[in-house]
This record gives structure tokens, sequence and C-alpha cells, in this order.
């Protein structure tokens, strides 16, 4: 998912970043092994009996193999994924607005070309998850229905507003940067298609967080009021970020089973944590301070001792309360809305062409015989 | 050799097309025609940086950036039809359709052109003009020939903007090839070409619509307001 926030209870100076690409590689090398691999268990063959039907999926599952759509599984599984995978899809496409807000004003050519692009990603993300959930058996209108009607949510991060440039910045860097850390463990999720599509979108997921610390890096030493932009955009963007990993361990509600399947692999604090490592040493490269006053390396922990979020800041956003909820809702819904007539014309049109078709395919039968 | 003039023409084109399609962004009638105006948008956005450049290095002017962002209103050499509003999506349909087939006409030209970077570019660009040209008359044929609202929306769009595709033929003598394709796709839409007759210009000598300074404001507003910086 894009970050655990919407669930009620080898670059310049880019430290850490390189490994985890490295890991979404391991984790696709995996992925193909385990598919040449048999399932000790259950045989080629799969499954024969209904009552062998659990057991063949327990098996999958502590073999590291994958759950694939015509595979049985349990129905708490398909539902729980089918819920992680559409709000996660919500995400990439309500993800769309915070930077499209800077596209008409980009600074310099490159730079729109660049998040242009970028923004296109993320809605080429959606639509693979969206695609990913219809294999579960929801289809995308479904999906898209319960979005723009409030009753899923998206990552509670794009709730915030995107004030100046540098916030394309920031959102790159740290909002990207926390997706990739919260993403590189699905790429090795028990469901197949979301593993799959785990790994294509953290490719593009990497570079989205190298153009957000290179716009930083460029601001961080241009201009007095350049440099100030950027500052001020990480100390509005750094604990809506760090919040991105969800409630702390000692709150999170279903997260047991979650580990259990092979959908989960990590805690909400183990992931805060790789991710606070990684930018503390990033934040130094960048010449730009993240602003904890708590923020040391602690030598006896091996890591970087941080100050947590304001949770209950995160679940007033969660419940719709944040600065800009009712605006991307609003903004998407009238998008689905205003669209309607383009997508009934494209069916029926669609419609018309079969009809025509079969039309021909009779009158040439017709004249054969 | 070209004219710095006629780069301007054609790499303003681009620009403001590319500047117009972007406000589209998260706003697509569907996901993927979010992805599909997007593409569009990127490669109107990088013909217009190819061009731009080669006209400041040409002029003396500057950069790509110097051009598209420190030039006002007057200075701007783009058709009208390419600052029109977006309107809705038949359109930003027509305008698709009826920039990208002169585009390609143009660019289908200019490939043998005796200036080669200008053929070079014109080479690489052309085979993304032709995609924007399928993908502009595949949506005008489904607006055209969909529903009686998608009909009403499609053929109201081309009305509205016939008049403004007579000064993409101002200097030169395309509007004959041009016609031999939109023709052709507005009778596969069941739409009626409309009569020709007021012929809106000044595009090309920089006597723009009132909509042009507005965009302008938009685009430049940040890169003027910090002088000199870099990005
Ligand atoms: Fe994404
Ligand atoms: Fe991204």
């Amino acid at each position: 998912m894009y970050g655990s926030d919407f669930e009620d209870p080898e670059t310049v100076g880019q430290p850490g970043a390189s490994a985890l690409l490295d890991e979404v590689e391991s984790a696709e090398r995996d992925l193909h092994e385990a598919a040449a691999r048999t399932v000790a268990t259950g045989g080629s063959t799969g499954p024969g009996a209904d009552a062998a039907l659990q057991d063949y999926f327990d098996a999958v599952i502590a073999a590291d193999q994958k759950i694939e759509p015509r595979d049985w599984m349990p129905g708490a599984y398909r539902k729980g994924l089918i819920r992680q995978i559409a709000q996660h899809a919500h995400s990439e496409i309500i993800g769309m607005q915070p930077e499209g807000n800077w596209i008409t004003r980009a600074p310099s050519l490159k730079r729109k070309a660049i998040l242009l692009a970028k923004v296109q990603d993320e809605a080429g993300h959606g639509l693979y998850l969206y695609a990913a959930a219809e294999t579960l058996g929801s289809s995308r209108d479904e999906l898209v229905e319960l979005l723009i009607t409030g009753r899923q949510k998206y990552s509670s991060i794009f709730n915030y507003p995107t004030l100046n440039w540098a916030d394309v910045g920031a959102i790159g860097w740290l909002v990207d940067g926390a997706a990739i850390v919260n993403q590189v463990p699905l790429c090795r999720c028990s469901y197949g298609p979301y593993a799959r599509a785990m790994i294509r979108i953290c490719k593009e997921e990497s570079f989205h967080q190298r153009q957000g610390f290179e716009i930083l890096y460029t601001l961080a030493r241009g201009t007095a009021a350049q440099r100030q932009m950027a500052q001020d955009a990480v100390d509005r963007w750094w604990y809506p970020s760090l919040a991105m990993f969800g409630p702390p361990d000692s709150d999170s509600t279903h997260s047991e089973q979650s580990m259990a399947w092979k959908i989960k692999r990590f805690s909400n604090d183990d992931l805060r944590q790789r991710f606070v490592d990684m930018c503390a040493q990033q934040a130094s490269v960048l010449g730009l301070s993240i602003p904890d006053p708590d923020l040391r390396w602690n030598e006896e922990r091996g890591a970087w001792d941080y100050r947590q979020p304001d949770y209950a800041e995160l679940f007033r956003v969660i419940k719709g309360d944040g600065p800009c909820n009712r605006q991307r809702l609003r903004h998407r819904r009238q998008a689905h809305e205003d669209g309607a007539w383009v997508r009934d014309a494209g069916s029926a049109y669609a419609a018309k062409q079969a009809a025509r078709r079969a039309g021909k395919r009779a009158t040439e039968q017709v004249a054969a015989a | 050799m070209t004219t710095v003039d006629e780069l301007l023409r054609l790499g303003d084109d681009a620009l403001i097309a590319a500047q117009r399609l972007a406000e589209w962004c998260a706003r697509g009638p569907e996901m993927e025609e979010d992805v599909a105006l997007a593409n569009i948008a990127l490669d109107q956005l990088g013909a217009a940086r190819l061009l731009l450049s080669y006209a400041g290095e040409r002029a003396g002017t500057g950069t790509e950036d110097d051009l598209a962002f420190l030039r006002d209103d007057r200075e701007f050499r783009n058709c009208l039809l390419v600052e029109l509003p977006n309107g809705d999506f038949a359109v930003t349909i027509g305008k698709l359709l009826f920039l990208s087939v002169y585009q390609l006409a143009r660019y289908d030209a200019l490939v043998d052109s005796a200036d080669d970077r200008l053929a070079a570019i014109a080479a690489k660009v052309r085979k993304e003009s032709a995609y924007h040209v399928d993908h502009g008359s595949l949506w005008t044929v489904r607006l055209g020939d969909g529903t009686d609202e998608s009909h009403r929306r499609m053929q109201s769009a081309v009305d509205e903007l016939w008049p403004y595709t007579h000064e993409l033929f101002e200097e030169n003598d395309l509007r004959p090839t041009w016609l031999s394709t939109v023709e052709p796709v507005l009778a596969a839409a069941t739409l009626t070409r409309p009569e020709d007759g007021w012929a809106p210009t000044g595009g090309r000598a920089g006597r723009h619509t009132e909509h042009l300074s507005y965009l302008l404001a938009e685009m430049q507003v940040l890169h003027r307001a910090h002088p000199g910086a870099r990005w």
C-alpha cells in the first residue's frame, strides 16, 4: 500500500536508496525461482479434495510461493487483499492531485516535463493496481465508487496541501521515499499479481524519490528564497510522512493475520525506523534539517532516535478533517461526473460497432447461402 | 535557412498546446485518458523544448526557459487555436484533431528541409504527431457517433473551433492536405463539416485572444518571481 496511514485503529548522496532497489531486484529473482518450484505437500498438480484446499494454501504460503487468482484462498484473505490493493490504487489516483497542482507553474520546462511524467506514472500505478484487485473479483468501477463515496480510504498524506514548488521535491523525497520503504516488502507479498505489480511500481517510485531529492538538492544550493522554500517544505512534510507508516505497533489492529499470510512482513514501527534512518543520512547530504530536536544517532541501538508524529492528528485526518480531504474527494468526484458522458459515448460507440460487425456477418452468411 | 520566426511559430504552438493539455491532469474522463493526454502533452513539450532551444540559439535570445518564461504575450507566435480554453472533452478533442493534423503535415514537409537541425527535429516529432492524429480521430468518431449528447457536444466543438483553423495556413498551402484528413474523420463521426467564413487571425503577429495572457501568467509566475534562479 502507499502508506499505512489510512487504516482505522546509487545516487549522489542518497545513502540507503540503492539498498532498497537491490531488495526489489532480489524479490523479483526469488519470485521467478519460487514459480519454478513445486509445493512440497501439494505435488505438482495442486490440490485434489476440497478438504485439502486449506492445507494447500498454507503450504504455498509456508514455501514462500505465490497464491494466484485461480487458487483457493480463505475468504478473509481475499477480502483483506481487495481492500488493501484498492486503497493503494486510490492513493495513487488521489496522489496525482497535490503534485498535479504545480505542473502548470513548474519553474522550468525540464522540471515541467519530469513532473508531468511522474504524475502520469502515478495514474499508471493506479491502473495496474485496480487490475490486480480485479483478479480477486472486484471490478474497478465498484472500487472507484467506494472511493468517491468515501467508503474506502486512501493514504492520508495526500490530504495535505502543496503550498510551494519545493513541496514537489519534498513529496518526491519523503512521500515517495516512505512509499518505497512500505512497498519494497510487498514485492514479496504472497499474492502473485500484487507482488508483481509492486515490483514494477517500486522501480518507478525510486525514480520519483531521486527526482524529488534532486529538486531539493538544487533549491538548497540556490538563492536564499529557494533555500527557505526547501526547508519550509521539509518542515511541513516530515511528520505527515512519518505518519504514513500508520499507528505505533502497540495500537495497530489487524496486522498479525496479515503477517501470518505474508501480506505484511514488517511492523509499522520497524518500517518507520528504517525510513528515519535513511532520511537522517540523506538530509545532511541535502543540507536541510529535519524538524526534530530529538533526532540523534543511538550507538547502542544502531539506529536514529526520533520523535513520533502526532497520531491524534493522523486520526483526525483519517476521519476526514485534514486540510484537503474534502477538496481531494470533491475533485475526484467532479472529474468522474464530468467524464460520465464521455464514457457513455465510448460504450455506445462500441455497441454500435459490434452491432455493425454482427450485421455484416449475417449479410455475408445470407449471401453465401 | 529557416527563419527564427518560423521556429517560434512551431515551438510556441507546441508549448501552449502542452500547457493546455497539462491542465487536464487528474481531470480526465477516465484514467486511461489521463495517461493518454499526459503522453501527448509530454510529446508537445518535448518538441517545444527542441524548437525553442534552437530558436534561442539562432537569435541569441537565450535558453528554452528564457523564451518560455520571460517573453510577454505580444512576443508569442502561436496560433490562436492552441490558446483557446480546454472547454469540455469534445472541445479538447477538436483542438487536438485540428492541431495534430496540421502539425503532422508541417513536420512531414520539414523532414526535407535544407535546415538539417530542423529536419532532424521534424523527423523525430512527426511520429508522435501521427499518434496524436490517431488519438484525436478515434475520439472524434467515438463522440460524434456515440450518444445524442456526445454527438451534440462534438458538433458544437467542431463549429466553435473551425474558424480558428484558417490561421494555420496563412504561411503555407497545406489546407487541402489538412482537409483531406479532417473531412473523412468528420464524415465517419457523422458530423457536419462547418462552412468556411469568419477567420480570426493575429497569433502569428503576437496579437492574441484574451486567454493567452492568463495562461502565461500562470505558467510564468514562479520563474519570474525568482529572477536568475536555477531550478
Ligand atoms: Fe505511485
Ligand atoms: Fe510515485
